[in-house]
Parts: structure tokens; C-alpha cells; sequence
């Protein structure tokens, strides 16, 4: 049998509270994405949003999340119970899935992995199954036509996010994440690969169904979406998912194109937070300044514009790469 | 990796036989897409990091979609699931399945006696590069054929979902409105 | 290929405008009034929690008619009708349930005494719904609300104790309906 060292007991356990750390942060940053949220689209709004709860409305998500867990847990009669109580897992899961590739700092990672954009692009293609069984297993018309609609939306925006990372890969060499940054020390990747940027944005933007593409809860159309049925805590952890996946492409924004943790005088660490906070409150000035898309404008956009543009930068990045090398 | 690689594979066995079994369309489904996710694991701590990340990345996060969207809109019921059950009768099933053991008995002959070399299960990893070596290397003639078929299928797809814009179509031509098809997500 | 530029650019710059515009509201100044720190004006006829009034004299105005009772379109208002030595009648009771009250002002329209009125207040939250019924006491008030100076009893033409028809201020002899003559 193998030999348990001493090194390797501490080396277990510092990856162990690494990835406690890092989940937690995680939740956590999600959790304060709901009062931020609310407060900034009260500032560009001309109103105040929550201020009461606690200084500047701070203890709002506090008080929130005691009445979300105290609300009863009602799964419906004809709902399809195992499937319907696995879907607000599987968002929660994937989301915290993907958090173990981001590299925070040179150290702060807690997997490694060589293929770590791929495994990103894995994590995000299996939150579809959140949406679509949640939809499905609820029984209900509008949250069938939810899930439909994320179905269709979030395959197509899958292709051009990979499309559009393929460009960084390129110039950095590497799936690797941590290498993707390393390569940004001369120069930030959203210069050379500014419309790869654009293309990750708004299909990162699709790919967490958030507005402008919030098609598959659009509250005018469709009650609540795929979500319709669902509330309590279930439902709680689909609007934390969502947040996670603010919080995700943000870091991931910041990591492929920004630099991550890379920046002057300041700790790495810090630089990674200011660039993903910057991100984070862009895409809340984004839901507060766009209009949704109509469902076929939303392909057309996608599969007529967003795919030539990433084709064709993939293919001069890749010449390019290929002349100098 | 040794544990992780059998234990993975137990799952995978067990979910596929479930696959199966199940009366249930969606959890038949469910099940299989946990069986690709075991098999990428396996793929994983064979060292094929690149293929596993494709197998979640293409099987088990697009082309399951599909399947999925598809018997989403089979309005599945109770019905469905009592017929589905009648046809797990062993009347049914024994057949088949005697003839499959026959091919299983006869593949584990085939690799008992062929004296198949056993790598070690390490999770040593191969990496991007090699896999991309590989495939424009000494198999870039079956890379070349796919390429052909999947441009078959674009074609097709393009086709089944185009409009027709001066008449061409029975529909246009009786003055019916034809609606434009924009969804080309199968033609991946 | 020209115009296919031209939507390209213009649908982006004006997304991008929109973007801009938005994030530039973070500078304007916010509409929203800070309600318990900042009372808003309400205007005098504005129709919030309702009064019994009483005369310039300090009677009350309530002739117990049933009007208002009759006339709310939710039935929360109760009356019981008394009536004095002199023949005068008077609300025994007055209730009136403000968790039904949908503040229409019916009441104070069909009120022949201006004893009913909707004044500005609205902030009557209870924690009890059985401290939203409010009894006459609780409804009555010193005043004359917003008719001063006004006694039904003085201005019509009804025979009362201490007064007979057409005895009163501004009111002419009753027409002797038994003759022609003018």
C-alpha cells in the first residue's frame, strides 16, 4: 500500500481548505450579487432600491435568505418528483464545479488542470440539464416552453463561446488556464482578441440566461420560466445559480482576457477581484439598459453574425500565430 | 486511479443497465447521460483528459440535449410508462439478450486469448497536443472523412430548414404563409 | 452589403448609447420619497381614514339616515339609528370596518349632513384586524371638517324639536299645497 508522508497529508489538507475557502467565497459573492444588484439597478433607475435592512440595506440578502429557508418546500402533485428535486442541484453543482479551474492567483487553484478551458466549456454545457429537466419535470406549459427555449439557446451560444475561446488558446498555447494568464504579461488578451471578448461576452451572457437573453424566464411571456413551479429553497437555488453564473463568467472574462490576477503595486489577488467586480456590476448596467431579443432574432444574431466573426477570428489569430511562430 | 477508474466503471454499468430497464423515458435518459459522465471519468484515469472533457463537452452536454428535447415533446404520461413496462416482459427480452451474451462471451474470449496487455491505470495525461498530433497525423484520412460527412449533414440541414422564398414549395405555392426556420441548432 | 453594414453599425451604436445613457443616470438626482422621514403633501380632499364631524355648535351632525351605509359599494359601515326627546335622530352606533374601507368617498357624497368626510390621513396600520373597526367614538371629532359654519338642522326643512318647517335660517314658509293661489 502507499506511504502517507507528512507532506502529503499537509498538501491534502492546504487543497482541502483551498477549495473550502474558494467555495465559500463563491457562494458568498453570489449571495451579495443580490443586493448589489438590486441597489445599482435602483441607482440607474433614480431610485434607492433596498436601504432599510441593516447600513445601506447591507442585511437585505440576510433577511432574505432566512425567509427563503423558511418557506414551505412544495413540490407538486404532478410534477416528476426525483427529476424535479435533482434539477436545482444540478445548476448549483455545475456552477461550483467550474470554480475549481479559475486560477485567483498563481497559488489559488484548486485544480490544475491541462485542459482547463474544455472543462469549463463540459461544466457549462451540463447546466443545461438544470434548465431543461426543471422545465420538463414541472409539468407545466410555460416552464416547457422555458426549458425548450434554453435548450435551443444555450447549445447554439455554447459553439461560439468555444469558438471565441479557441482564439485565446491559440496565442497562449495552452488549455490550461493559469498559462492563459501567464501569456497576458506583455499584453492583455482583449487587445489582440478584442472580438473574441465580445463574442465570450455575449454568449457567456446567453449561457447564464441573463437579460438582454433572459428568454427562458421572461416574466412577461412566461410567468417565471422553467423556474414557474418551484419555491423555497429549490427555487433559492436557482436564483443563486444564477449568480453564480454572473460571478463565473466574470472571472472568466477577467482570466481570459483581462490579465487575472496580473496588475501593478496591488496583490494579484486583488487585482483579480477589482477586474471580476468590474465585470460583475457591467453585467447588472447590461440587464438595466438592454431589451430582450425576440426568440428567432436571438439565432439569427447568433448563428448569422456571432459565428462568421468567430470563424474568421479564429482563422487570422491562427495564421497569425502560425507566421510568427 | 485504479479505484476511481473501476468504481466509475461500475456506475457506468449499472446506469447503462438502467438505460434499459427503465419504463420512464426522461429517467432513461438521465441515466444514460450519468453513464457518459462514468465513462468520461474512466476516459479521465486512462490519462485521455483531452477525450474526456469531449465526451461530457459533445456526448453528454450536446447531443443528450437533444435527446432530450426531443422526448420532451412526446407529452409522456402514465400510458406511455404502462406500455413501456409491458415491453420489459422477459418473453420479450430473453432472446436478444442471450444473443448479446453470446457476443460478450465470445469478445472476452477474444481479448482473454489475444493476450490484451493491461497498461497500468495511472491517469498519466495525454496531452492536447499529442491527441492533435494524432489525428492530423497517421489518422487525418478518417479526420478528412468525417469532416465530409459532417458538411453532408450541414448541407441537408441547411436545406430541410430553408425558406421558400418564390413559390417553390406546395405551401407557397396555395398562398400559404410560410414561416421562416431559423433553428439550425441540429445541424451542429 | 452597404446596408448590411450601415444596421450593423447603427444597431450597435445604439445599444452601446443605451449603455451609456443608462450608466449616466447614476449621477441624477432619485425620484423616490424616503416615506417616514419625508411626509408627502396631501391635498385637503384627499380620501383617506374617515370622520364624523360635528356642527359649528358642537353637535352631531349624524342624522343617522343610513345613506352612507347604503351607499358603500363594500358594506363596512354600520349604523344604528336613535332618536331623542325631541325627535331628533342620532347614530346610537357607528362602526365603521377600515380593513373593508376601499376610501371611494361614496359615503361622503351621499351624506345630506356633511357629518361623514374622508380626511388626509392614511396611515392606520394595525397588527390586529380587529383594531381596523373603528367605533364612533374612535370616529368622531371635535370639529366641523371641511364644511364650517354649516347646520343641517338650521338649513332644512324638517320640523325638529324647538324649531318648525320653514323656521329656520334662510328658508322660506312651506307652499300650503291645499290652495292655487301663490
Amino acid at each position: 500500500m502507499m506511504e502517507f508522508t507528512q507532506a502529503d497529508v499537509l498538501s491534502v489538507l492546504g487543497t482541502g481548505i483551498k477549495t473550502l475557502v474558494i467555495l465559500v467565497g463563491a457562494v458568498l459573492m453570489a449571495a451579495l450579487m443580490i443586493p448589489i444588484e438590486r441597489r445599482l439597478l435602483g441607482l440607474w433607475q433614480d431610485r434607492y432600491g433596498p436601504n432599510r435592512v441593516g447600513p445601506f440595506g447591507s442585511l437585505q440578502v440576510v433577511a432574505d435568505m432566512i425567509k427563503i429557508f423558511f418557506k414551505e418546500d412544495w413540490i407538486p402533485p404532478f410534477a416528476d418528483k426525483a427529476v424535479f428535486v435533482v434539477a436545482p442541484a444540478i445548476i448549483m453543482l455545475t456552477s461550483l464545479l467550474a470554480f475549481a479551474v479559475i486560477p485567483f492567483t498563481p497559488t489559488w487553484t484548486v485544480a490544475n488542470l491541462n485542459v482547463g478551458v474544455l472543462f469549463l466549456l463540459a461544466m457549462s454545457s451540463l447546466g443545461v440539464y438544470s434548465v431543461i429537466f426543471a422545465g420538463w419535470a414541472s409539468d407545466n406549459k410555460y416552464a416547457l416552453i422555458g426549458a425548450m427555449r434554453t435548450a435551443a439557446q444555450m447549445i447554439s451560444y455554447e459553439v461560439f463561446m468555444g469558438l471565441s475561446l479557441l482564439g485565446v488558446v491559440l496565442l497562449a498555447g495552452s488549455f490550461n488556464l493559469g498559462d492563459i494568464v501567464e501569456s497576458q504579461r506583455g499584453l492583455w488578451n482583449v487587445i489582440p482578441q478584442f472580438p473574441a471578448f465580445v463574442i465570450f461576452f455575449i454568449a457567456g451572457c446567453a449561457e447564464i440566461h441573463r437579460a438582454p437573453f433572459d428568454l427562458p424566464e421572461a416574466e412577461q411571456e412566461l410567468t417565471a420560466g422553467y423556474h414557474t413551479e418551484y419555491s423555497g429553497m429549490k427555487f433559492g437555488m436557482f436564483f443563486v445559480g444564477e449568480y453564480l453564473g454572473i460571478v463565473l463568467i466574470s472571472c472568466l472574462v477577467t482570466v481570459l482576457f483581462f490579465g487575472g490576477w496580473l496588475g501593478p503595486v496591488l496583490p494579484g489577488f486583488v487585482w483579480f477581484f477589482l477586474k471580476a467586480f468590474f465585470f460583475m456590476c457591467f453585467f447588472i448596467l447590461l440587464r438595466a439598459s438592454t431589451v430582450r431579443p425576440r426568440y428567432d432574432q436571438l439565432m439569427a444574431f447568433g448563428w448569422k453574425i456571432l459565428l462568421p466573426i468567430a470563424i474568421v477570428n479564429v482563422a487570422i489569430t491562427g495564421a497569425i500565430v502560425v507566421a510568427t511562430s | 486511479m485504479e479505484f476511481t477508474f473501476f468504481l466509475a466503471g461500475l456506475i457506468a454499468l449499472v446506469t447503462t443497465a438502467r438505460v434499459i430497464t427503465c419504463a420512464n423515458p426522461v429517467h432513461a435518459l438521465l441515466y444514460l447521460i450519468t453513464s457518459m459522465l462514468a465513462l468520461a471519468i474512466d476516459f479521465y484515469a486512462l490519462g485521455a483528459a483531452f477525450a474526456a472533457v469531449l465526451e461530457v463537452v459533445v456526448y453528454a452536454g450536446a447531443i443528450m440535449v437533444l435527446f432530450v428535447f426531443v422526448v420532451m415533446m412526446l407529452n409522456l404520461n402514465a400510458e406511455t410508462v404502462a406500455r413501456e413496462k409491458s415491453w420489459l416482459r422477459p418473453k420479450l427480452w430473453a432472446g436478444p439478450s442471450a444473443a448479446a451474451g453470446v457476443l460478450l462471451l465470445a469478445m472476452l474470449w477474444a481479448l482473454i486469448s489475444g493476450g490484451a496487455e493491461m497498461g497500468g491505470i495511472t491517469g498519466a495525461e495525454l496531452s492536447a497536443r499529442e491527441v492533435g498530433m494524432n489525428l492530423f497525423g497517421p489518422y487525418v484520412l478518417v479526420v478528412e472523412l468525417a469532416a465530409f460527412l459532417l458538411l453532408a449533414t450541414l448541407v441537408v440541414a441547411a436545406h430541410i430548414g430553408r425558406d421558400e422564398p418564390n413559390g417553390v414549395s406546395d405551401a407557397a405555392a396555395r398562398g400559404e404563409r410560410v414561416t421562416s426556420n431559423v433553428q439550425v441548432g441540429e445541424s451542429r | 452589403m452597404k446596408n448590411a453594414a450601415q444596421t450593423a453599425f447603427s444597431a450597435t451604436s445604439s445599444v452601446l448609447r443605451t449603455i451609456g445613457m443608462t450608466f449616466m443616470h447614476s449621477f441624477r438626482k432619485r425620484e423616490t420619497v424616503l416615506y417616514p422621514e419625508e411626509k408627502p403633501y396631501l391635498p385637503p380632499r384627499y380620501r383617506g381614514r374617515i370622520v364624523l364631524t360635528r356642527d359649528p355648535d358642537g353637535a352631531e351632525r349624524c342624522v343617522a339616515c343610513n345613506l352612507c351605509s347604503v351607499s358603500c359599494p363594500v358594506d363596512c359601515i354600520s349604523v344604528v339609528k336613535g332618536e331623542d326627546e325631541t325627535g331628533r335622530w342620532y347614530p346610537e352606533s357607528f362602526r365603521i370596518n377600515f380593513s373593508r374601507c376601499i376610501y371611494c368617498g361614496f359615503c361622503e357624497d351621499a351624506c345630506p349632513t356633511y357629518a361623514i368626510q374622508l380626511t388626509p390621513d392614511f396611515e392606520m396600520g394595525e397588527f390586529n384586524r380587529q383594531n381596523m373597526v373603528y367605533e364612533k367614538s374612535d370616529l368622531t371629532i371635535s370639529g366641523v371638517g371641511k364644511r364650517p359654519g354649516y347646520n343641517f338642522y338650521r338649513v332644512a326643512g324638517m320640523a325638529v324639536g324647538g324649531k318648525d318647517k320653514g323656521e329656520a335660517e334662510n328658508e322660506a314658509k312651506p307652499v300650503n299645497i291645499k290652495t292655487l293661489l301663490p
